[in-house]
């Protein structure tokens, strides 16, 4: 987009302020909506525009009225903006930038000129529970209203084609955290480094100070002296513009950190040992009619505009002030220039009417009847206690009549606060509170280090000794000042500037039965939109108490919840940093430009580009595939045969060394857990196998068997699976090929049958071992290798096997093989509710066992006929694979799923794995299968699983 | 949550897996279907104190008893499986002083 010249030049900048954040000698230049605009360094994009004397930056959510600044911080619900291709931008905190390009968001066609502010015609249609009455019914309209809705939701623009940002991740152990870095937390953290601990200060805004900031010159010396202290502790770390978003049980932590260079977020995970929660007031907005007009702030904002940024908030003010520090905005606005022509004292009684004006504010009419021309109306009518991070802590909040806001009751140990949000008080006073808050906090966290680390069995001794802490002492309690309580001057005016909620909205709701807060919360969505009650909930409690006739503090509050600010799912995804698995061969195969599989953790060849040509070459001659994710575990003792009989349905005592048998495992609940082989190596060396994906389960199966179940049985269990690159050697001339490697095993079949393990030594690698089992159906040895040689081993396979045309196969050929051969995957084939005699196990269920894990289920299903069973169908027409999942029906009902289905390049036709009711399991019956597009296939039962070689002769060969 | 394994320490929450409540597998020659379902899949699942079993999965793989209040998630103690329940009121000198018999007391 081109930019035209700047419109305007920053008229409204003041001269020169004492506190001032803007670098006057650092000029620069950006775009709002298309045309440059001039700004200082340390400008927020929105004081750079009201420096230019904007003042609309946004449009509303549901009535699109125009909205400016309110209090010029993070918090602005009208100064949300789209910055390049991130929305939802906070305009009032984000400093602005050379070249950004920032934009208004929710406007159409134009800032100005917005058609949707015609809902403000029709906003009778908009009013309470809006959402839940319009769009119910009828059903079929739902996409139409989806589409409509979305056009008029305020959320900004998200490219698709985005760069991808850098998101960090950061795992803190401090001692104190101090979550705001206001006067309040800067004593704490001073006093708790003092006292010995490693603090962590973390403040929202760019600049420690608070509201000392836009103070006058006494409160800027003591913020110099404050951050003077700060500087010079031992052991504070300082986060700028970040803040502590969540904390969760044992003080931990979500601090999201945004001053970084080159990294866009940071999420900090800290494990606090003590928090002092010190956020300050924030202080709250007035509801009377026409309050959301452009021109009207809270007094914090025109202090901040004023003092931070220098620029001058309006032409003519009248102020409504019912505290000390709404009385030092009248005065900032004095110096400012702005003519005052009207305070209304909310100490005196009645207060304010309403204001009105088009696209700003015009006049205010006040409530003595005068009527008083302005462009700027500033309340300063009261406090809100942020109280998130407290309610978190498990904390409930109870209100002060005479302060008229909530102030913390009841605190765990860990949790401390400080400053505003504690009590009042003068400067002073509240810093030698929050000094003595410090150094509690500080000496909590010490305690609570000598506790964990008397919990660490390997160092208590070490560091038992410490002495004890000294005692505690009780901490000064905080006066509590009267203010008046003022929330609203009538039945109008906007309680949530964000959700465009108003008075009349709650009043609504609370006549159509809505009489608890937080009914009326989701109903009217008031307090959830961005600022997420921060300015709303008060004010949304004390119009729901008066429209139900109760008190503020019976009427109660909502729970702030995580997070604390909106958060980016970008900071929250963090880093890409996921952990990959993949064999010694992984080289060969990008090399061979296999297609990669992601099964779980590991990556491995789906195919090498020709699944079916794997499949022939394994059928014909010999294939080589890498099965190296195979769960893998060393057993060693006397009584693995003791843990075999009790892990496994079938029997296990007499298996030979040398010998290898297949096995399936059951939970106590009878279902199918894992299957695999295992083999005697020597007289008290066992290797068991699980599947890739259930190895991890296995392994913790065991264990808890061994841990809790039977202490006694003498048995190491060491898991191999990457110690050991696995490949397995398929095909009639397998035996031909490994010939050609093994030195000193006799491959003949009556040396080295079907189901027998070897040890011996393969291309010159010793302490292989390969046994022969046949998950392909063809003749077939299933190498395990020192995983240092698996590639080796791999390059001689296909070396000297080049003149048998040796072949590598992926995944998919050997799930079309094994499907072929009817061999069911566990998880593929069974769910969670397939228990063994489903599964058409019940040939290896060894009931006559006294004991073994699911014994008992299987038991009373062996007894049973009413299970859904594993068959092998094929469909009447070949050529149609009915895809996974598609569901077999009789009548109306469902009666069995396809687990598994292929295109057989052997058999030239589909096949398929299925469950059926048992009415269908005869062999022979025809059922019919319901595809995805509603067509219906049949299918007929087979008399076995396996689909080829049934009798199994080519795998015994 | 930080949760005190009795081999390693207090560890944070996310290196455990939650095994469940403590029970006793049923004698599978005499158990009536009723009892070993329940032993299966009920859980007491008090709002207070429940007696349940932890893995440690990303550290030193044990499995462990703990007492755990649903409530406040505080740990008051945690042990071997195999090991006998430390009576509620001993539990702080255990922490003091027993290191070997690896009872710990926990923080929450
Ligand atoms: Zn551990």
């Amino acid at each position: 987009m081109t930019a035209v010249s700047a419109r305007t030049g920053m008229t409204l900048r003041l001269e020169p302020q004492p506190g001032e954040v803007i670098d006057r000698n650092r000029p620069l230049e950006f775009t709002w909506n298309g045309q440059r605009f001039p700004a200082y360094h340390g400008d927020t994009i929105v004081s750079a525009l009201a420096a230019c004397g904007e003042r609309i930056f946004s449009r509303s959510f549901k009535y699109h009225r125009p909205r400016g600044l309110l209090s010029a911080s993070f918090l602005d619900p009208g100064c949300t903006v789209q910055v390049g291709d991130e929305p939802n931008v906070r305009g009032a905190h984000r400093r602005v930038e050379p070249g950004m390009v920032v934009s208004a968001q929710n406007v159409w066609p134009s800032l100005r000129y917005d058609v949707k502010s015609v809902n403000q015609v029709v906003g009778r249609f908009l009013t309470a529970g809006f959402y839940y009455k319009t769009f119910i019914k009828p059903q079929r309209l739902w996409p139409a209203y989806e589409r409509v809705l979305r056009r008029f939701s305020s959320g900004g623009v998200v490219a698709k084609d985005s760069a991808h940002g850098y998101y960090d991740k950061r795992y803190a152990h401090p001692d104190v955290v101090v979550a705001g870095g206001g006067p309040a937390g800067m004593a704490a953290a001073v006093a708790a480094a003092e006292a010995g601990a490693a603090v962590l200060l973390v403040e929202e805004e760019y600049e420690l100070g608070g509201h000392l900031r836009w103070g006058d010159a006494g409160q800027l010396e003591a913020l110099r002296e404050l951050r003077a202290a700060v500087a010079a502790a031992p052991g504070v770390e300082v986060m700028t513009n970040s803040v502590v978003n969540g904390r969760y049980d044992g003080n931990w932590l979500g601090i999201v950190q945004r001053n970084l260079p080159h990294v866009v977020e940071r999420l900090v995970k800290a494990r606090a040992k003590t928090l002092v929660v010190a956020p300050g007031l924030i202080e709250r907005p007035y509801v009377f009619e026409g309050n959301d007009l452009p021109g009207v702030m809270l007094s914090t904002g025109v202090r901040r505009l004023v003092n931070l940024h220098a620029v001058k908030p309006g032409q003519r003010a009248v102020v409504l002030s019912a505290n000390p520090e709404g009385d030092a905005a009248i005065d900032d606005l004095a110096r400012a220039g702005v003519e005052v022509a009207k305070v209304v004292d909310g100490r005196r009684g009645p207060t304010i009417q309403r204001a009105t004006g088009s696209r700003g504010v015009q006049a205010v009419e006040c409530a003595d009847g005068t009527v008083v021309d302005c462009d700027l109306l500033v309340t300063a009518v009261g406090w809100t206690a942020p109280t998130a991070l407290l309610n978190m802590a498990g904390d409930r909040p109870v209100y002060s009549e005479r302060a008229a806001r909530f102030l913390p009751s009841l605190l765990p140990d860990d949790v401390l606060v400080a400053g505003g949000i504690a009590g009042d008080g003068p400067l002073e006073q509240l810093t030698e509170h929050a000094r003595a808050v410090g150094r509690e906090a500080a000496g909590r966290a010490a305690e609570t280090a000598r506790s964990l680390c008397a919990g660490i069995p390997q160092i208590a001794e070490r560091r038992a000794g410490p002495p004890d802490p000294e005692p505690a002492v009780a901490l000064p309690e905080l006066p509590v000042e009267d203010h008046p309580a003022l929330f609203f001057s009538g039945t109008r005016g906007f309680v949530d500037f964000s959700e465009d909620v108003t008075a009349k909205d709650l009043i609504a709701a609370a006549e159509e039965g809505y009489d608890s807060i937080e009914l009326v919360k989701r109903y009217t969505t008031v307090t959830m939109g961005p600022s997420q009650g921060k300015l709303e909930t008060v004010n949304a409690v004390a119009v729901l108490a008066a429209a139900t006739g109760r008190t503020i503090a019976e009427t109660g509050t909502t729970v702030w919840r995580p997070p604390y600010a909106p958060i980016t799912l970008g900071a929250l995804a963090g880093r890409i940093f996921e952990p990959v698995r993949h064999s010694p061969m992984q080289p060969w195969h990008e090399a061979a430009g296999a297609t990669p599989l992601v099964a779980g953790a590991w990556i491995r060849p789906d195919s090498y580009g020709d699944p079916a040509g794997e499949v022939r070459a394994v059928r014909s001659g010999v294939g080589i595939i890498d099965v190296t994710p195979l769960g893998k575990f060393d057993l060693r003792g006397p009584d693995v045969p003791e843990l075999l009989n009790q892990l496994y349905v079938n029997k296990w005592s007499r298996l030979d060394v040398g010998s290898v048998r297949y096995g399936v495992m059951c939970a106590e609940d009878g279902v199918v857990l894992d299957d695999g082989v295992t083999g005697r190596l020597a007289e008290d060396r066992y290797i068991l196998t699980a599947t890739s994906s259930g190895a991890a389960t296995v392994q913790e199966w065991i264990e808890s068997w061994l841990q809790t179940e039977r202490p006694d049985w003498r048995i190491h269990v060491t898991p191999v699976t990457t110690a050991y690159a696995s490949i397995n050697v398929a095909g009639p001339r397998s035996r031909e090929l490994l010939g050609r490697l093994v030195e000193d095993v006799d491959l003949a079949n009556e040396a080295f049958p079907y189901m027998r393990v070897r040890v011996g030594r393969i291309a010159g690698v010793d302490g292989c071992f390969m046994w022969r089992i046949g998950f392909t159906g063809e003749l077939s040895y299933e190498l395990h290798v020192p995983a240092s040689h698996g590639l080796r081993v791999w390059e001689a396979l296909l070396e000297r096997g080049a003149d048998l045309g040796v072949r590598p196969f992926g995944v998919e050929a050997q799930r079309i093989l094994r499907l072929e051969k009817g061999h069911f995957i566990v998880g593929q084939d069974t769910d969670g509710l397939t228990q063994a005699y489903g599964a058409g196990l019940g040939w290896a269920v060894k009931l006559d066992k006294p004991d073994f894990a699911g014994r008992t289920e299987l038991v009373w299903q062996s007894r049973r006929d009413d299970y859904f069973r594993l068959v092998g169908l094929q469909p009447v027409d070949g050529s149609v694979v009915p895809p996974e999942a598609s569901q077999i029906v009789l009548g109306r009902g469902i009666a069995g799923r396809i687990t598994s289905s292929r295109m057989s390049p052997t058999l030239g036709r589909s096949i398929c794995l299925g469950f059926v009711a048992p009415s269908l399991t005869g062999p022979g019956t025809q059922v019919t299968v319901r595809l995805p597009d509603g067509g219906e296939v049949a299918a007929t039962v087979m008399p076995q699983h396996a689909h080829f070689d049934p009798e199994g002769t080519r795998q015994r060969g | 949550m930080l949760l005190p394994c009795p081999w390693c320490g207090p560890r944070n929450a996310s290196e455990f897996r939650y095994v469940g409540e403590q029970t006793v597998r049923p004698d599978p020659a005499t158990a009536d279907p009723a009892e070993w379902r329940s032993y299966l899949y009920m859980e007491s699942n008090p709002a207070g104190w429940v007696a349940e079993n932890w893995l440690h999965r990303a550290g030193c793989r044990r499995y462990f008893a703990a007492e755990r209040h649903t409530v406040t998630n505080q740990v008051r103690a945690t042990r071997p499986p195999d090991a006998e329940a430390a009576p509620a009121q001993h539990a702080d000198a255990a922490a003091a002083g027993r290191a070997g018999e690896h009872v710990r007391e926990g923080r929450p």
